[in-house]
């Protein structure tokens, strides 16, 4: 049994911003399919007890005085932008 | 014989007793570069004017000053995800094929206070994605001991450019073995330090949890020494760690009488060639005769590594590239009606397959109702593979196993699977999930390829693993040893 489906490969290259042909959604989808399907050997462990670690070290909230400093000068900042305009990224059509 | 046959300290004295010039130095890389760049194509970028006209100041400064640091104009090479302020970084992806940073990487301005030369950037996999710089956006860069086989990744320009002497050392990153694995397959020194250890302010993230920037080196004593300059907490990475740093070089006594080595079962079994094995074990005969201890352990955990790896950093890297949107920087597609349809083409057109399927799986095991039987699954798993090491280190000063399970590999072997590739990286990817530091030091060779002996330590400390090194280091002449080309 595959664990995608074509369909759920498309939807997650939507969700991700990514445009794929017909011919790269098959492609993806057998390889993920086997990325997924290997990954599933974690099943043989029982974690149910077990806390997840999503940094090595143990540290948290890491916090620093609050002194004002100048950011990065604008046209700095706008160098290397595709396309820019009165001091502002520009993009194309948010509403059509 | 060439002036980066000696060692960084060596080449300071030389320039303390005016036999050499910062210029001398300078025009040895590019010489180099220009006898054999041909041949390995380590670098995407050459800042040849700058390092002449910097070489130039340097010697001005040189005619005056009687106290200067030890890297003061030493030539360096930089992996192309550091971001170099002016010098086009790329990542090796065609979404950054215009990118100039307006800033520097803290690594970077702590190699302008030592004033270290930059001499270029190197080339990698996409986006450090990758095991063999293969998947470079623009350019195949081949080993210099067998120009038909792949210099490993991610980090393969920057381990090529030092085996090669283009550059007498380089910076690599390395997120599940992109630093050790080049460093093995190129018989160089590559460090990846403790999580934490060196700031990745300026790193263009891949997996946050797991990135860090670290050395690729002929020698542990040139290792050291970088480290030693790139090392420390820099408040613009929360996640650098407030801890002392040592005087790394202070540790290459040479002594390890007494040194208990831990050789975990599962890094000498199945998947690990004989060859491999064979060194590894010859290599422990020498440890031995220095006065070490070692004893077979088990990291039970280890064949989980592999699957736990790709779900975290597949996940973390969906997020960081989300930036990559054709607004900011980079490369922005002609051809778009609105903007979901410009994000949508320009991240196709710029990103290639192997960090498109990253960041789908990533996307995928993120994704609401699968997050917990992925993501949330592997972070557990990830619990357990650290908690083997903390166990292992109870009782052990370092373990020790091969850093492949193979020499190099020919170019084009492994491209058509991605499962085939990521394989590669089953001895190295434990420690970066576990955050600890490893090292790989040359240990021989099999049919004139290189193979890597990898010393894992504890969390900080790089010493008694760089301590090791050495002394292995000192005992046999792998590291004298240098390719044709």
């Amino acid at each position: 049994m595959s664990r995608i489906s074509i369909e759920q490969v498309k939807h997650v290259a939507h969700l991700a911003r990514l445009a794929i042909t017909d011919e790269e959604a098959e492609m993806f989808t057998k390889q993920l399919d086997a990325i997924i399907t290997f990954a599933e050997q974690l099943n043989e462990l029982d974690t149910e007890n077990v806390p997840p670690t999503s940094h090595v070290l143990d540290m948290k909230n890491v916090m620093r005085e609050d002194i004002p400093t100048p950011g990065l000068p604008r046209e700095e900042v706008l160098k290397n932008a595709p396309d820019h305009q009165d001091g502002q990224f520009r993009v194309p059509a948010i509403i059509e | 014989m060439s002036l980066f046959d000696h060692k960084i300290s060596e080449l300071h004295n030389m320039l303390h007793k005016k036999e050499i010039s910062v210029s001398d130095l300078v025009n040895e890389s590019f010489k180099r570069i220009s006898e054999v760049e041909e041949k390995v194509q380590a670098f995407l970028t050459l800042d040849e004017e700058n390092a002449r006209a910097k070489a130039k100041e340097l010697d001005e400064k040189l005619a005056t000053e009687k106290e200067f640091g030890l890297l003061f104009g030493m030539p360096i090479g930089i992996k192309d995800n550091i971001v170099t302020k002016g010098l086009r970084t790329t990542c090796a992806s065609k979404i950054l094929y215009n990118f100039d940073p307006i800033y520097d990487a803290t690594v970077m301005q702590r190699l302008h206070e030592a004033d270290a030369i930059t001499i270029g950037k190197l080339n990698m996999d996409e986006f450090a994605m990758g095991s063999s710089t293969e998947n470079s956006g623009f350019q195949l860069t081949r080993n210099p001991w067998d120009l038909e086989r792949v210099p490993g990744g991610s980090s393969g320009g920057s381990a090529a450019a030092v085996a090669a002497g283009e550059v007498p050392f380089a910076l690599g990153s390395d997120t599940g073995g992109s630093i050790r694995q080049p460093a093995a397959f190129c018989g160089v020194v590559g460090l990846k330090p403790t999580y934490g250890r060196v700031s990745r302010f300026g790193l263009v993230a891949f997996a946050s949890s797991l990135d860090q920037i670290g050395p690729i080196t002929r020698t542990v004593e040139d290792n050291a020494y970088l480290l030693q300059v790139i090392a420390g907490l820099d408040p613009m990475d929360s996640t650098s760690a407030n801890v002392d740093v040592p005087d790394y070089v202070s540790a290459l006594t040479g002594d390890i009488k007494g040194l208990k080595i831990a050789v975990p079962k599962e890094y000498l079994g199945e998947g690990v060639s004989e060859e491999v094995r064979q060194s590894v074990l010859d290599a422990l005969k020498v440890l031995e005769g220095l006065g070490a201890t070692w004893e077979e352990v088990s990291l039970p955990h280890s064949k989980y590594a592999l699957a736990t790896y790709y779900l975290l950093s597949s996940s973390e890297a969906s997020a960081n590239l989300a930036r990559f949107d054709g607004v900011r920087y980079g490369y922005r597609t002609d051809n778009a009606k609105n903007l979901i349809d410009m994000y949508k083409q320009t991240r196709s057109e710029g990103f290639g397959n192997e960090v498109k399927r990253r960041i789908m799986l990533g996307t995928f095991a993120l994704s609401s109702g699968y997050y917990d039987a992925y993501y949330k699954k592997a972070q557990k798993v990830r619990t357990l593979i650290k908690q083997d090491f903390e166990n292992v280190f109870e009782k052990y000063d370092v373990i020790i196993g091969p850093t492949t399970p193979t020499p190099a590999f020919k170019i084009g072997e492994k491209t058509s699977d991605p499962l085939t590739m990521y394989a590669n990286d089953i001895l190295t990817i434990p420690v970066n999930l576990a955050g600890v530091p490893g090292i790989s030091v040359p240990c021989g060779f099999s049919n004139g390829l290189p193979l890597g002996l990898q010393i894992i330590g504890k969390h900080f400390d790089e010493s008694t693993i760089y301590r090791v090194a050495h002394a292995f280091e000192q005992a046999t002449d792998y590291h004298k040893q240098k390719p044709a080309l």
